[in-house]
């Protein structure tokens, strides 16, 4: 795939040559497809940086995509590309920024003549489309690893474990629970009770927009575990659908605790360890 | 062979298990155990596992083993310590340490043994015809 070391001479010949013409019409393509979104200075600078980068790899000998000397231009590449991937370009308009550059070349190629202008210019757009699908690559890879990133986030975030009271810790779970978070908010919660030495934990499912079999089996997995450890545990937040839900389901939370709110829960354990609630009494003898 | 300590705190008697259990060490567990709750007159075990990596069956079924014996002898067993890790691997292999009671730490257990032996106690006394009458 790579081009021969006198095509690549020619092809910098050829950029080189007439760099300033060049780097206008490229920069005129691209931006005509990103629609202004990119300012035309900044745009102007990344193809500079494309074009040095392949008319310095032209002149020190054959251009290969995959060899070392072609470091340079890999890097102005995956640059380019996870640039356009974190400000939200489409792959489309990511991969046109390379692709314009073929347009620019038939123009050149043409002008130029000579008896091998058709292998020539096939040559380079080979080179071309391989420069394009590496920064596809590059770009999907920047994605990726921004929503691999995300989820990380996300996971962190959603599960907090609070200390409610002294020797009383609770979860507000949000959001669906599949396995992988089921794991990480048992595992934080246990390591929250032997951390805090709390003999009590709240597991609040207000956030839980729905609860099947599955999720039942993680939060009973938690409660156990707990109880191994010499932990009880109190299920609150439970609302109407829910509790409809769990007993359609054939749900069964045997002895474990349910309370409708967090506050009855809280409560609950307090009565447990005989602290004393005030309710307040509707005056009657006004 | 090697044997498990056990100290005596009170009214209650602490093991705290430091070492891989093998058959033998944990038949001389129970036997030394049960002699010294008789021994002693002690009425509640703490078997501490904080130490413990790996619960699997077979430790799984000595401490109850030693719950009931201790229960003969009328002594509460709590076992304390438990890591989260063994907690959650006994509950994804499905046992459970049926007919033991657990606590999070040594602190805690001592609490749950006074409690339930205050129980007992307080038990006793209502359900003794004669407590009442014989001091009026």
């Amino acid at each position: 795939m790579a081009l021969s070391a006198e095509e690549s001479g020619r092809l910098a010949a050829l950029l080189g040559g007439h760099a300033e013409r060049v780097t206008q019409r490229w920069t005129e393509i691209v931006a005509g497809s990103l629609r202004g979104r990119l300012s035309q200075a900044e745009l102007r600078r990344q193809v500079q940086d494309l074009h040095s980068a392949i008319v310095a790899t032209g002149e020190h000998g054959a251009i290969d995509l995959s060899a070392e000397s072609a470091a340079e231009l890999r890097a102005a590449l995956s640059d380019l590309s996870r640039g356009r991937a974190r400000q939200g370009f489409s792959a489309t308009e990511t991969a046109i920024s390379v692709f314009a550059l073929k347009d620019v070349l038939a123009g050149l190629v043409e002008e130029a003549g000579g008896d091998n202008a058709l292998r020539d210019y096939i040559a380079f757009s080979r080179l071309i489309d391989e420069m394009g699908l590496f920064t596809f690559e590059s770009f999907v890879r920047t994605r990726e690893s921004l929503i691999a990133d995300q989820a990380e986030q996300l996971l962190e975030l959603s599960t907090p474990v609070v200390k409610l009271w002294e020797g009383v810790v609770a979860v507000p779970l949000v959001g669906t629970l599949d396995s992988a978070r089921a794991q990480v908010v048992m595992e934080r919660l246990l390591q929250t009770l032997v951390d805090t030495g709390s003999p009590y934990a709240i597991i609040d499912i207000t956030g839980v927009p729905a609860v099947d079999t599955q999720v039942a089996q993680h939060i009973l997995k938690t409660v156990v575990a707990a109880r191994l450890m010499g932990a009880d545990c109190i299920i609150s937040g439970i609302r109407p659908q829910i509790a409809q839900t769990i007993v359609a389901l054939g749900i069964e939370f045997g002895d474990i605790a349910t309370k409708a709110s967090l506050a009855d829960a809280l409560r609950h354990v307090l009565r447990l360890n005989g602290v004393e609630t005030a309710r307040r009494q509707p005056r009657r003898d006004v | 062979m090697e044997r498990v300590p056990i100290l005596k705190i009170g009214d209650i008697l602490l093991v705290s298990i430091q070492l891989d259990m093998s058959d033998q060490t944990a038949v001389a567990l129970q036997e030394d155990l049960a002699e010294r709750i008789v021994a002693t007159g002690c009425h509640g075990v703490i078997i501490d596992i904080t130490a413990l990596d790996i619960v699997d069956s077979f430790v799984g079924r000595m401490l109850s083993t030693i719950a009931s014996i201790s229960k003969v002898l009328d002594a509460e067993t709590v076992v304390v310590g438990m890591r989260p890790a063994v907690a959650i691997t006994l509950v994804e292999l499905g046992l459970s340490l049926n007919g033991i009671r657990t606590a999070l730490n040594v602190e805690r257990g001592m609490e749950l043994i006074a409690a339930a032996r205050a129980d007992e106690l307080d038990y006793q006394l209502d359900d003794d015809p004669d407590a009442e009458t014989a001091t009026p």
